[in-house]
């Protein structure tokens, strides 16, 4: 008998790649460039002290931690801060297996409001993995103070996805953080993720090949993507890939 | 946008000087760090100070200052402006 | 549709995938991180609004803390700076724990006497595990409590990356890497949280280099032992203005000596097992943030005090207990700790020390703060009295046991650049994955602390220096 992933729960490998039993409701993961205060949300949202500290790279183990928010009951993990999720070191491939292959419920980009056009551009690649997202538009207090002045509506209507401004450091913005961190796990928050269009023969190729993995691979993986990720090279991809299909064999094996 | 690359690299801007990225020569893994950080073919980048033994300098570009050593800063093409 | 075939068509599709990519060389990448780049800058550009009028504060610090002229004396000045506030301040504090621990081992004493307890009973609980326990808390507690403060909020505040920055040249001229500064910064706190630091180091080689000589940058543990060691030797044993300056500016060449043997070491590293160039090197310089100075006290006293309390009690007091026993049983006329430091004393000896303070960092081994306490212990043996509280009266005691000023040294330099404890190389095990890199781990501080103790102990005995 083939395999039907539809039988199979949701987030096969999270205990994979977490190493933990989750039993709350919602796993989460947090991403962003290095030292844009990713430790410093995880803190003020789970009360565990995470070490901080303002140099790129503090984080280098991934943490986890567990808050209640609305009734529900929520996995927060703290992934290594990366320039870009294109897998060129082993963080930013565990930071981009997690976000693919371990199926958060929502992944929140800690962004740096000091300099967006940066962060931006890990946002746009995390919109490429998930619809599932949400900015955390980090050290607002920061970009005050520098004058630096951000039209969040804008961006969030740009971006199709919720961005909340935070000083997680004083602790402002976090209700509305967590509020909609339940509301995007809950799939009650409209998503219409800015989609990025390359040129026309790229278009073509990415396509193509997404039509013939689609067999192959579970309804929440996004296609494109792994297409697009095979064509620039990135064959590490393939691992998680496999270990996501063998794991849903194992499941299936089990379950029959 | 028509850029001519010429001989000058990142390692020649004068400290508070800045140039326009026209090309990359490395290739592979090395190439994709800093495409990642931000050395696009028309980027503008102002090196900014030096360390205090003369390597490495530090560069201002995309709002972060990125510290290179020469063997990498050496493999960047700018056009000052 | 069978498993294996799924997984051949997978492979068809990345032949495919690659065959389209190779076709078009680097211009894939190219195209993708630049479009997306490009995307990041319009979106970017059309949010935000930037009164840009900036008086670029961090760029005239950096002017000063980068500088060619100032650059490398401002960090010395800062390293000093802060051994001298932690010895200075540490002083009364470190008096007045003594003065509650031992007053309270004198009570318990009396207790356990008057209760009929059996001699052996008081002495282990008493005098070995209370005072292990008692001796860790008084000695390590404090300047940690000082200096952590003090590290955690430079490292708010964004000095350690102008570190690495300056760093950098003296690391790449060894084949290493400049962020290798960043894993010995964190040394400082504890040598295992240096090697899980080097991750943050992209290539093995380099990595293993900044795992191999972290053990150079001294630990919380061996650090108060150094300060205790200079205030007793440079200083007289004695507080004074001019004596913590001392202390401090000795505490400080150790430190400088660990560095110059890190790079020394590196280099060797890079010249023989982990032959190699120097990989690429990035660095980001953040910007500079204020520190959260109330917090950062508040957690980092917390946290220090839970760390040597809890070290205390999980090594210390097995330690204290167990050497008390080791002092206590006689086999012949001499104590087990007496037979098998006897044993050490030649090797000590030709190395500037002595039988007791080798068996000392050997029993030492699992945690580094014991070795004081072991070695004090074992000098004092069958439970000699001894009023612990006061650096004078450990003066007096080490003086009594033929210490010397070239002792001295060399236990700091010892201390300094011995084999790591063993946390520290468990961890590099784990990190490392390799049993041939743990093991090397342990051999070359070894062999390097035994070398320079022996020559500079030959050295001093030859020209009758010191
Ligand atoms: N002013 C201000 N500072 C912040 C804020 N959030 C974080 N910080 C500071 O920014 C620095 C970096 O924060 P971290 O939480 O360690 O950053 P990170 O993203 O976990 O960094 P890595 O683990 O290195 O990727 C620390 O010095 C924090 O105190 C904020 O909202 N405002
Ligand atoms: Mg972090």
């Amino acid at each position: 008998m083939g395999l039907t992933y539809q039988s199979s729960g949701k987030g096969a490998l999270r205990e994979d790649y977490l190493n933990y039993n989750v039993k709350g409701d919602y796993v989460i993961a947090l991403a962003g460039n290095p030292n844009t205060g990713k430790s410093t949300v995880f803190n003020a949202l789970t009360g565990l002290k995470q070490h901080t500290g303002n140099w790129p790279g503090k984080t280098v183990v991934q943490a986890l931690g567990n808050y209640k928010h609305g009734q529900k009951q929520i996995t927060l993990v703290d992934l290594p801060g990366t320039y870009s999720l294109l897998a060129n070191s082993p963080e930013e491939q565990v930071a981009r297996d997690f976000i693919c292959f371990a199926e958060p419920d929502a992944t929140v980009v800690v962004v740096d409001a000091t300099c967006l056009e940066r962060n931006l551009n890990l946002v746009l690649q995390v919109l490429e993995i998930t619809h599932k997202t949400i900015v955390c538009l980090n050290l607002m207090d920061e970009a005050r103070r520098k004058k630096i002045r951000i039209d969040v509506p804008a961006l969030a209507n740009q971006l199709g996805v919720p961005v909340i401004p935070t000083a997680a450091r004083n602790g402002e913005g976090l209700t509305l953080l967590k509020d909609t961190i339940n509301s995007v796990a809950a799939d009650k928050t409209e998503l219409t993720p800015m989609r990025l269009i390359y040129d026309a023969s790229l278009e073509v190729a990415i396509r193509e090949l997404a039509e013939e993995l689609d067999p192959l691979l579970p309804p929440q993986i996004n296609r494109r993507w792994i297409a697009l990720r095979l064509i620039d090279g990135d064959y590490t991809v393939i691992d998680g890939i496999r270990k996501f299909l063998e794991k849903k064999m194992v499941k299936e094996v089990f379950a029959s | 946008m028509n850029t001519m690359i010429g001989n000058d690299t990142l390692v020649s801007l004068g400290v508070g000087q800045r140039g326009v990225v026209t090309a990359l020569a490395t290739e592979g893994i090395g190439r994709r760090r800093m495409l990642d950080l931000g050395f696009i073919p028309g980027t503008i980048v102002e090196s900014v100070r030096r360390s205090p033994a003369g390597d490495p300098t530090a560069y201002f570009i995309r709002g972060v200052m990125i510290a290179l050593r020469s063997e990498e800063s050496s493999k960047i093409f700018v056009n000052p402006v | 549709m069978t498993d294996s075939a799924q997984f051949a068509d997978l492979t068809k599709i990345v032949k495919k995938a690659s065959e389209y990519g190779q076709t078009q060389g680097d211009g894939v990448r190219d195209q993708i991180v630049s479009h997306i780049y490009g995307e990041a800058e319009r979106l970017a550009a059309t949010v935000v609004t930037c009164s840009n009028q900036r008086t670029d504060w961090d760029r005239k610090v950096d002017n000063i803390i980068t500088s060619r002229l100032l650059g490398y004396p401002l960090m010395l000045a800062l390293l000093g700076a802060v051994f001298w506030v932690t010895i200075s301040g540490a002083n009364v504090p470190s008096e007045m724990l003594a003065n509650f621990l031992f007053g309270i081992e004198e009570w318990l004493s009396v207790l356990f006497i008057s209760a009929g307890a059996p001699d052996w009973l008081h002495g282990v609980v008493v005098l070995g595990t209370y005072r292990g326990l008692a001796w860790v808390v008084a000695v390590m507690l404090p300047p940690m409590a000082i200096f952590f403060p003090i590290f955690t909020m430079l490292e708010d505040l964004g000095y350690l990356p102008r570190v690495a920055f300056n760093l950098d040249h003296a690391f790449k001229r060894v084949g290493a890497h400049g962020k290798q500064a960043l894993t010995m910064s964190m040394g400082f706190g504890c040598n295992a949280a240096g090697v899980i630091a080097a991750r943050i180091i992209d290539s093995p080689r380099e990595r293993l280099i900044a795992i191999l000589t972290n053990n150079f940058v001294p630990c919380n543990g061996r650090f108060p032992a150094l300060i205790a060691i200079s205030m007793i030797f440079v200083a007289g044993g004695v507080f004074s203005a001019y004596g913590t300056l001392a202390a401090s500016a000795m505490v400080v060449v150790m430190v400088l000596i660990g560095i110059s043997v890190t790079l020394a070491v590196s280099w060797l590293l890079s010249k023989t097992f982990l032959k190699g160039e120097p990989s690429s090197f990035t660095l980001e310089l953040p910007p500079y943030r204020k520190p959260q100075i109330i917090p950062v006290i508040v957690r980092s006293l917390f946290d220090r005090t839970a760390f040597v309390l809890a070290r205390a009690v999980i090594v210390a007091a097995p330690a204290g207990a167990l050497t008390w026993v080791f002092a206590n049983i006689y086999i012949g006329d001499l104590s087990i700790i007496g037979h098998v430091a006897g044993w050490l004393e030649p090797f000590g000896r030709a190395i500037g020390l002595d039988g007791v303070i080798i068996l000392a960092f050997i029993l030492g081994m699992p945690a580094n703060e014991i070795v004081v306490p072991i070695m004090v212990m074992s000098y004092l043996s069958a439970g000699a009295m001894f009023e612990f509280d006061s650096l004078l009266a450990f003066r007096e005691l080490l003086l009594a046991q033929n210490w010397t000023l070239l002792t001295a040294l060399n236990f700091m330099l010892f201390s300094l650049l011995h084999f790591p404890c063993g946390t520290t190389l468990l961890t590099i095990r784990k990190e490392t994955g390799s049993l041939k890199w743990t093991i090397l781990a342990a051999v070359i501080p070894t062999v390097i602390a035994i070398l320079v103790c022996f020559s500079i102990a030959q050295g001093v005995r030859l020209f009758n220096l010191l």
